[in-house]
């Protein structure tokens, strides 16, 4: 688990710690690509054990507000944030967190697989254990195992941990990555895009691993694809693009809510297909 | 972006449910004008034609099954379809009830008239009114006027509990009108019926544009 300061300053006074904020809160989040505002004003909460969807047309900011939840964002020269991002109570963003920490409990899964070319598929699971820590051999083989099972490609692999990750089809390469980001086990999973190069049947067993690893992990998803949002999501957030180019977040709400009565005409005319 | 294809759909069904529509009223108007003027042989067409609307409801249903399989409808488009498929069963319901008014005609047969009706009419069309009026407001997506059509089924009530004391005053005072009245008091029933089934269309359409289930008047009967 995240190991931040227990006192956050600037995280709101007496509402930082308590059980109920369990899960992600953004607060007033700001974010910049240099003097391009990408984000304004983002308040939202994502429940924990629960999967949140992002949907809005491309620049709307979901990737980058997602990518603000474990300090993705910054890595980029002349990007910067204001506001806060509370894991679970404690602010991400305050004095002294380390980012690397940071993303070992909130792991990412991004559009295309990207697997380590030159690792086995062994390897690539236990890439960030053998980074973090130095376990021993047998059981670092049980994490592997555990998070390939969880990941649900433990079957399709497990006769050849050692070739190549790379040699797998576009799904299991995506499926390995998601079993690289639950290996370190993580509290949060980003997801971006993750179902976007690969054909039905691969995104089927994707979404099928999402409504799995909801009962132990909070999901984001970011998804172009609303029926995907409609399916695998309990809370879905609309995001568009303002004027000035900075996405905002036009309706936040359950997504049987969103996909039937969405209160703003704007999330409306997107999801029903009649936007711009 | 439009999606000119889902909108071409909807609006068929959207046509298609208001020819539903006109054809169950024509149905309560003849049902009640074939009673009235004793003309059996309209009443053998009521029945016959009642084929042609259960044909239309199965259309129906089939072309929206059509649309959700292949547009992935959401939202206002998703509650249309529903919509749709609830009014369609309320419309061919409605068709039946007049159907059952021609049979009873039929059965009634070459009876000599109990009385003038002019009630039994008065029903037929504050029934048809409420009909047109809920389609109307499904058209405009009005709930003003979905809700109008739901308070004005207290009338309907009104004429019905006229009606059914005026036939119990007939057959207390003579027993052997018994036959006669309880097939006029089937009649009505069906009516009422009929009206009741266009509140109903009505509180779909208040689904339609607020997407909150209502029931937005309790009928009496």
């Amino acid at each position: 688990m995240l190991k931040l300061p227990s006192t956050v300053p600037g995280a709101g006074a007496g509402n930082s710690m308590e059980a109920s904020h369990r899960g992600i809160r953004v607060q007033d989040l700001n974010a910049w690509y240099g003097r391009l505002q990408a984000l304004r004003s983002i308040n939202m909460m994502m429940e924990p054990k629960l999967v949140t969807a992002m949907i809005g047309p491309s620049g709307c900011g979901k990737s980058t507000l997602i990518r603000c939840i474990n300090r993705l964002h910054e890595v980029v020269p002349g990007a910067r944030v204001t506001g806060s991002v509370l894991l679970d109570g404690v602010d991400i963003y305050a004095p002294g967190t380390d980012p690397v920490e940071l993303r070992r409990s909130v792991g990412m899964v991004f559009q295309r697989p990207n697997p380590f070319p030159t690792m086995s598929i062994f390897d690539n699971v236990a890439a960030g254990l053998k980074l973090n820590s130095r376990m021993p051999r047998a059981k670092l083989s049980d994490v592997v195992e555990r998070s390939l099972r969880q990941a649900a490609l433990w079957d399709e692999v497990k006769d050849k941990l050692n070739q190549p990750g790379t040699a797998l089809s576009g799904g299991q390469q995506q499926r390995l990555c998601i079993a690289r980001a639950l290996a370190v086990e993580p509290a949060v999973l980003l997801m971006d895009e993750p179902c976007s190069a690969l054909d039905p049947v691969a995104t089927m067993k994707i979404e099928e691993l999402v409504r799995e690893l909801r009962e132990k992990y909070t999901i984001v998803i970011v998804t172009h694809n609303m029926q995907q949002a409609a399916r695998v999501s309990d809370f879905t957030g609309f995001m568009l693009m303002a004027a000035d180019r900075a996405g905002e977040l036009v309706e936040f709400g359950r997504t049987g809510e969103i996909f039937t009565n969405p209160r703003d005409k704007r999330t409306e005319d997107y999801i029903t297909g009649r936007f711009g | 972006m439009a999606r000119t294809e889902l909108d071409l759909k909807l609006k068929g069904l959207m046509d298609d449910v208001l020819l539903m529509g006109s054809l169950v009223e024509k149905a309560v108007e003849k049902s009640v004008d074939a009673l009235k003027r004793r003309d059996l042989e309209l009443s053998r067409k009521v029945v016959e034609e009642d084929n042609i609307i259960d044909r239309m409801r199965q259309e129906i249903e089939e072309k929206s099954i059509q649309v959700i399989a292949t547009q992935e409808p959401v939202a206002r488009d998703l509650r249309f379809i529903v919509a749709v498929l609830n009014i369609i069963v309320d419309l061919e319901r409605m068709a039946d009830h007049a159907e059952g008014n021609a049979k009873i005609s039929l059965m009634m047969g070459d009876q000599p008239p109990l009385k003038p009706l002019i009630d039994i009419p008065r029903m037929a069309a504050k029934a048809n009114e409420m009909l047109k009026n809920s389609l109307n407001a499904l058209v405009a997506r009005d709930v003003g006027a979905a809700r109008k059509v739901c308070a004005d089924d207290d009338e309907i009530d009104a004429l019905y509990d006229q009606v059914y004391r005026e036939l119990l005053t007939f057959m207390l005072k003579d027993p052997t009108t018994i036959d006669r009245a309880t097939h006029l008091l089937w009649v009505a029933h069906n009516l009422e019926r009929v009206g009741d089934r266009a509140t109903n269309i009505a509180e779909r359409v208040v689904f339609l544009v607020t997407g909150k289930m209502t029931e937005c008047g309790i009928s009496k009967y």
